[in-house]
């Protein structure tokens, strides 16, 4: 029989580097498989990584890593087919040590961070498909890679191989997903001189904005689009879910089209060269999809656990922490030599009192709400700009018969009633 | 059989550019990898040793991060690895190379006599194709270039018997050995890596030597100092212009093209170009 390992971490995304990075830290023997050709070779991401998660595994990281910029300024956008109506937060304090967020291309990023995992010992090995786990007395000890000679064994087997997880789902943890349990997302990186971007979103050298759109980005299902500053170039996208694409029939492509020439959009990446097209999968089944996280020998953590705050595009630093957290399991089952499924469990329950496990609790029903209910990005954004565009148009109306005349638009067509149900409806998923 | 290959971490040349603007080249973000042709020779004396049993080493000359493209040699299935790196090879030519790796070989030699040498038979970079036989020359044995197939070692006779690739055909040839070889892409193909050996690569390390771990080195010969080569000018060829556009579905296009040739270009055909 080959070499036998302390772990095997399936995926060098975000929750597999973590989850190697930790235990080969506390000195355990580890192997991490990635099938890219290098970690973040196939890896896509709006673009957004959270400071706080990545503080905690390694505290100065924004000293090493490559990073676009730290975002300082973040809008929401409600957009309308000829207006917009746009909010936000800009705060120079997030320019400044210890940071609150960065936009990150994967595929220096992940790369980076592998890096960093094996530096603490872990051994990496690239263009290796793991094909499934090697089940033997109802316990996981191993993995069957595509490789010749290519079974090897371990105490643990962590699955972070991402959305879809097509590991977990032969163990059974988890059923086909369904099309309204994943977003499409399509994105792209257009290249665009840093002058020009930090000149067209009002920003200094080595700062960054994001825009996140609601309404007219989507055509009207359910999704968002983003646009993301890096130090040179501008990630662009958008994702819906499968099942509204399926519906409408529509093409990843076109919807991002439809965005880059969208009237709002178009000036703000005039000109730019495009660099990289990517499609992805996102999960959106949130808590109601979560598989079952732990068995004997094995956990699940990231994507194929359905670990994504679709309503915050929170993904990359769930993924972490989940990492950590089974990771930080694993070496006490290390310790008390148990990894049955009893013992692995303190993973899930921690992740659970997390902010991973509370955060998807909270949201829990948000996505299905929305998408159930069309009225929100189909009458009430266009609503909203055209109450901005009433407010704010100077006509000779006073201001009191503009609000009257704006509540009134808000409740046409299905009275005071309807719209309150409508807002309840909202604020009980999002409370 | 002690078998030694060269090899070079190259550009990937497939994404390189250049600068049109000051006409060098744009390695930009451009990844490294194992010469094309250097994964050929390392399949060919992993194969050898199969065959002949015996073990195979590997030399670069190059910055630190060429480690990983030793590294890539051991996950096709080599034994042991050398860098020689030092700031006193930059700048070098084909001429500096080989004398830097000949040295480099002269040492492994000490511990270990070499039987065979390969080399890629050009890097997909520099293209010259002169460091193997450059090698040969300095190491005073027999370069066999452009090998598409190793027939035959006897290794009691001391004999090997190649396939040189020639443009209308092939050449058998018998050398002595040890002698170098630098070999063609269709000598081997390179099949998918096991497990083990990628574990083991992953783990491995090759022995690092600087110029002075190196013995009765001449340091005029060095980098930069010991290159006599001038890059006189680079430049990306023109484009071909004009020509015709010949557009529509595939049976169109035939049909278009078929008229052009017989109509346009008749003397094609005819002969005598009435
Ligand atoms: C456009 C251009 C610009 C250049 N610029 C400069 C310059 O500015 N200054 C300068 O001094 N030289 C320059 N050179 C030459 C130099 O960099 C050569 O590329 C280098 O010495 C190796 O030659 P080669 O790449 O042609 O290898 P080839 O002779 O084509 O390689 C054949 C085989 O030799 C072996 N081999 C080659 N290099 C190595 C190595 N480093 N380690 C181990 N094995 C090796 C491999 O087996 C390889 O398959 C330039 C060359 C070109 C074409
Ligand atoms: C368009 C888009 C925009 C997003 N924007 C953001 C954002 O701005 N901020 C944010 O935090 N999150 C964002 N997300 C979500 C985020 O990308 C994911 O949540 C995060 O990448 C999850 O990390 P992971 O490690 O679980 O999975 P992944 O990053 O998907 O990594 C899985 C890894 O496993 C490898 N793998 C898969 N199967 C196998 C196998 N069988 N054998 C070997 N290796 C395998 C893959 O190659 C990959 O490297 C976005 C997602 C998309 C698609």
């Amino acid at each position: 029989m080959s070499e036998k390992f302390d772990a095997i971490v399936v995926g060098a995304g975000p929750a597999g580097t973590s989850a190697a990075y930790v235990m080969a830290k506390a000195g355990l023997n580890v192997l991490l498989i990635e099938r890219g050709e290098y970690p973040g070779s196939k890896n896509v991401m709006g673009g957004v990584l959270y400071s706080h998660q990545m503080r905690e595994i390694i505290p100065e990281f924004y000293k090493e890593a490559p990073l676009e910029r730290p975002i300082v300024e973040q809008r929401m956008w409600a957009l309308s087919e000829k207006s917009v109506v746009s909010g936000g937060y800009k705060g120079l304090e997030w320019a400044e040590e210890p940071y609150n967020n960065f936009t990150v291309l994967r595929a220096k990023f992940d790369q980076w961070y592998a890096n960093k995992a094996v530096e603490q010992g872990a051994l990496l090995i690239n263009e290796t498909v793991v094909t499934e786990c090697i089940v033997e007395n109802g316990k996981v000890v191993g993995v069957r890679t595509d490789r010749p000679d290519g079974d090897i064994y371990a105490d643990v087997v962590v699955l972070a191989d991402g959305v879809n997880s097509l590991l977990a789902k032969s163990l059974g943890f988890h059923k086909e997903l369904q099309s309204n349990q994943v977003a499409l997302a399509v994105m792209e990186v257009i290249n665009l001189p840093a002058e020009k971007i930090e000149d067209r979103f009002n920003l200094e050298p080595n700062q960054g904005a994001t825009i996140e759109i609601f309404g007219d980005s989507t055509k009207g299902i359910l999704g968002t689009g983003f646009i993301y500053t890096n130090k040179d170039s501008i990630n662009i996208g958008v994702g819906t879910l499968l099942s509204g694409m399926i519906k409408n029939k529509l093409r990843p492509y076109d919807l991002l089209d439809y965005l880059k020439n969208h009237p709002m959009v178009r000036p703000l990446i005039k000109g730019g060269e495009p660099a990289e097209y990517a499609a992805h999968l996102i999960p959106e089944g949130g808590y109601h999809a979560m598989p079952k996280l732990v068995g004997n020998g094995v956990v699940v953590c990231g994507d194929a656990g359905q670990m994504v705050n679709g309503i915050n595009r929170e993904g990359s630093n769930m993924a972490m922490t989940s990492g950590k957290i089974a990771a930080e399991t694993i070496i006490l089952a290390k310790q008390a030599n148990d990894f049955s499924e009893n013992m692995l469990d303190t993973y899930r329950s921690r992740l659970m009192e997390s902010f991973v496990g509370k955060d998807l609790k909270k949201y829990k029903d948000a996505t299905h709400t929305i998408d159930k209910y069309p009225v929100y990005l189909n009458e009430y954004i266009p609503a909203v700009n055209k109450a901005a565009n009433e407010y704010f148009t100077v006509d000779g109306v006073s201001k009191a018969e503009k609000q009257k005349k704006i509540m009134k638009s808000f409740t046409e067509g299905k009275g005071m009633l309807g719209a309150i149900q409508d807002i309840y409806r909202v604020w009980k998923v999002m409370k | 059989m002690h078998i030694l290959v060269c090899i070079k971490q190259v550009p990937d040349t497939k994404i390189i550019k250049i600068d049109p603007k000051t006409n060098t080249l744009d390695r930009r973000g451009v990844p490294a990898i194992l010469n094309p042709y250097d994964t050929h020779a390392v399949e060919e004396a992993v194969r050898l040793r199969k065959r002949y049993g015996g073990k195979v080493s590997v030399i670069s000359m190059g910055p630190p991060q060429a480690v990983a493209a030793i590294k890539k040699c051991v996950e096709i299935g080599a034994d042991a690895g050398y860098l020689i790196t030092d700031r006193a090879f930059a700048g070098a030519d084909t001429l500096a190379t080989s004398y830097a790796l000949s040295k480099g070989i002269e040492r492994i030699q000490k511990e270990e006599p070499i039987d065979l040498v390969i080399c890629g038979k050009m890097a997909i970079d520099g293209d010259t194709g002169q460091v193997g036989p450059g090698i040969a020359r300095r190491l005073g044995v027999p370069p066999l270039t452009n090998v598409k197939k190793v027939e035959e070692i006897d290794l009691k006779m001391n004999k090997i018997k190649v396939h040189r690739k020639l443009e209308d055909g092939y050449e058998v040839l018998q050398s002595s050995i040890p002698c170098l070889l630098t070999v063609e892409k269709d000598i081997n193909e390179v099949p998918y890596s096991p497990l083990p050996n990628m574990i083991r690569a992953a783990r491995f390390q090759p022995q690092v030597w600087t110029v002075n771990d190196l013995e009765n080195v001449n340091r005029e010969q060095l980098g930069l100092k010991g290159s006599p080569t001038v890059v006189g000018k680079m430049f990306s060829p023109p484009k071909p212009e004009g020509g015709k556009r010949i557009e529509g579905t595939p049976d169109q296009q035939v049909k278009q093209l078929v008229e052009v040739l017989f109509q346009e270009k008749r003397e094609l055909f005819v002969k005598g170009g009435a």
